[in-house]
């Protein structure tokens, strides 16, 4: 009885798979591509402004750079423009540093009216908290890895 | 005492009456395809209030109140008031009553609450421990959103299979005494059980609820020995495009062929193509709206004769789905019949 069941959900979840519409990959890459190219282009320009017009260090450039693009993507989240750009191109503007300041501001809209502790204070970090923990905990790793390397 | 048939079915002795019914519905809706059947269109999503629970209560207490008011009556005459969201402690309906003042019985079965709560207050009026009731449920895009998804501001993508939470709410007020002439009255009510396939994919709820909508409907109609042509209209709660296609393939696997225009699915007639909604609505407000503002009024009209009501719910939470769970179904049947009394 049990084994007939299972043979059941299984012929069920290959009807499943069978039916259900699939996202159209073509249209998702070349959107995300000149998405993502724009904001990655808008970065470099920036960078150039940085480096040549403005006269700052590399470093500081690059510094630069990211608070900017950080600061415009929070800026269209605000404004309610930045959940649109990400319905269209996808992972093209969730994949920039601009993706990971709308994660963040985004939370802190949604949760702003749970108070500034237990809402905003909380929760804000809710969708960009995981990229944290293993962005630094990788590079930890990566970084013991490094100076064995070197020891040895 | 109502006659137990089969399994999972009872028939009433007393059907109770629908006295009135009120569908209230948010912007989208009110923009789709029933637009004009709904008695209150509500242009600004967050009713005036400054959260969005509160807006889903408001919602849910405007619909409970027209409802009342399209009877004549106040609300101190409704004994008991039924209804549920998808809330987590079922904070719409819950803090609705607190406004309301009406005895409540909050009640859960995700998605498929507005046939819950017909049920159970058809069998309270049967049992005699009230004469009139409300039954009632909502939801609301933006409280949906936060609470199994991501803020609303966050820039991602739906998935083609993913359906869109209804800003809605439906309240139908039922009333034990007999009234002569023609009435909309509730004759059969089907307990579903909780029926899981394995399906783990939240963006795809149809899926997930089709096998309980099978299993409901087969157990209704052998329980009752009728066939699907025994009703003008079998009408599932929101299983939407993926959903509708697979309940028709598991039917026909049980035998049971329904015909495509005997069959209308809450989910696919609130929104149109167009509309975004991508598989079509979802949520309590979905089968409460459309039962309200289009099935009902047919009924009443005498464009529909009988139909079996199927709200369909996912009964999953963010938790279990972390901790990967997969998502069971849930579908409650009431039959509803215009007759002469």
């Amino acid at each position: 009885m049990k084994q007939l069941q299972s043979a059941k959900v299984q012929r069920y979840l290959a009807l499943v798979n069978k039916l259900t519409p699939k996202s159209d990959l073509s249209k998702c890459l070349v959107r995300s591509f000149w998405v993502g190219g724009v904001i990655c282009v808008l970065g470099q320009c920036i960078l150039l402004a940085a480096t040549g017009p403005m006269r700052l260090a590399k470093s500081d450039a690059a510094a630069f750079t990211s608070i900017a693009l950080v600061f415009l993507a929070s800026l269209l989240t605000g404004l309610g423009v930045y959940d649109r750009i990400g319905k269209y191109a996808g992972g093209g503007s969730i994949v920039p540093i601009t993706g990971f300041a709308n994660s963040i501001v985004a939370s802190a809209m949604e949760f702003r009216r749970e108070g500034l502790v237990m809402g905003v204070g909380a929760r804000m970090f809710q969708i960009a908290g995981p990229v944290l923990v293993y962005g630094i905990g990788s590079s930890v790793l990566v970084g013991v890895i490094a100076w064995l390397a070197e020891v040895l | 005492m109502a006659e137990l048939m089969g399994k999972q079915t009872a028939k009433l002795q007393h059907p109770p009456q629908v006295e009135s019914f009120a569908a209230c519905v948010g912007k989208k809706e009110g923009e789709g395809p029933l637009g004009t059947l709904f008695d209150a269109v509500h242009r600004d999503d967050t009713l005036g209030q400054e959260n969005w629970e509160k807006a889903e209560s408001a919602l849910f207490a405007d619909a409970v109140t027209r409802c009342i008011d399209k009877a004549g009556l106040q609300p101190q005459q409704v004994r008991m008031l039924l209804g549920g969201d998808l809330l987590n402690q079922l904070a719409a309906s819950s803090f609705a009553g607190r406004e309301l003042g009406i005895p409540l019985l909050g009640l859960f079965g995700a998605c498929s609450t507005m046939a819950e709560s017909l049920l159970v207050g058809a069998m309270i009026l049967e049992g005699g421990c009230a004469d009139r009731v409300v039954c009632a449920a909502s939801s609301h895009f933006c409280t949906a959103e936060r609470q199994f998804r991501f803020p609303l501001e966050l820039g991602t993508q739906r998935p083609p299979s993913a359906q869109w939470t209804v800003t809605g709410a439906g309240a139908v007020l039922l009333r034990s005494m007999a009234q002569d002439g023609a009435q909309t009255v509730l004759t059969h009510v089907t307990v579903g059980k909780p029926v899981d396939y394995g399906v783990t994919d939240a963006n795809n709820m149809g899926a997930a609820m089709a096998p309980a909508a099978c299993a409901t409907i087969t157990a209704h109609l052998r329980d009752t020995g009728r066939s699907p042509e025994d009703y003008d209209l079998i009408v599932t709660g929101d299983l939407g495009a993926v959903g509708s296609e697979l309940l028709h393939q598991l039917l026909r696997e049980e035998g049971i062929s329904v015909a495509p225009e005997r069959h209308l699915d809450c989910g696919l007639s609130i929104f149109s193509p167009q509309q975004d909604a991508h598989a079509g609505g979802s949520g309590c407000g979905c089968s409460a709206s459309v039962l309200c503002a289009k099935l009902l009024p047919e009924l009443a009209q005498g464009k529909l004769r009988r139909i079996l009501f199927v709200a369909t719910g996912a009964l999953m939470s963010t938790t279990t789905g972390n901790e990967g769970e997969s998502i069971p179904g849930i579908a409650h049947a009431a039959a509803l019949e215009r007759m002469m009394i």
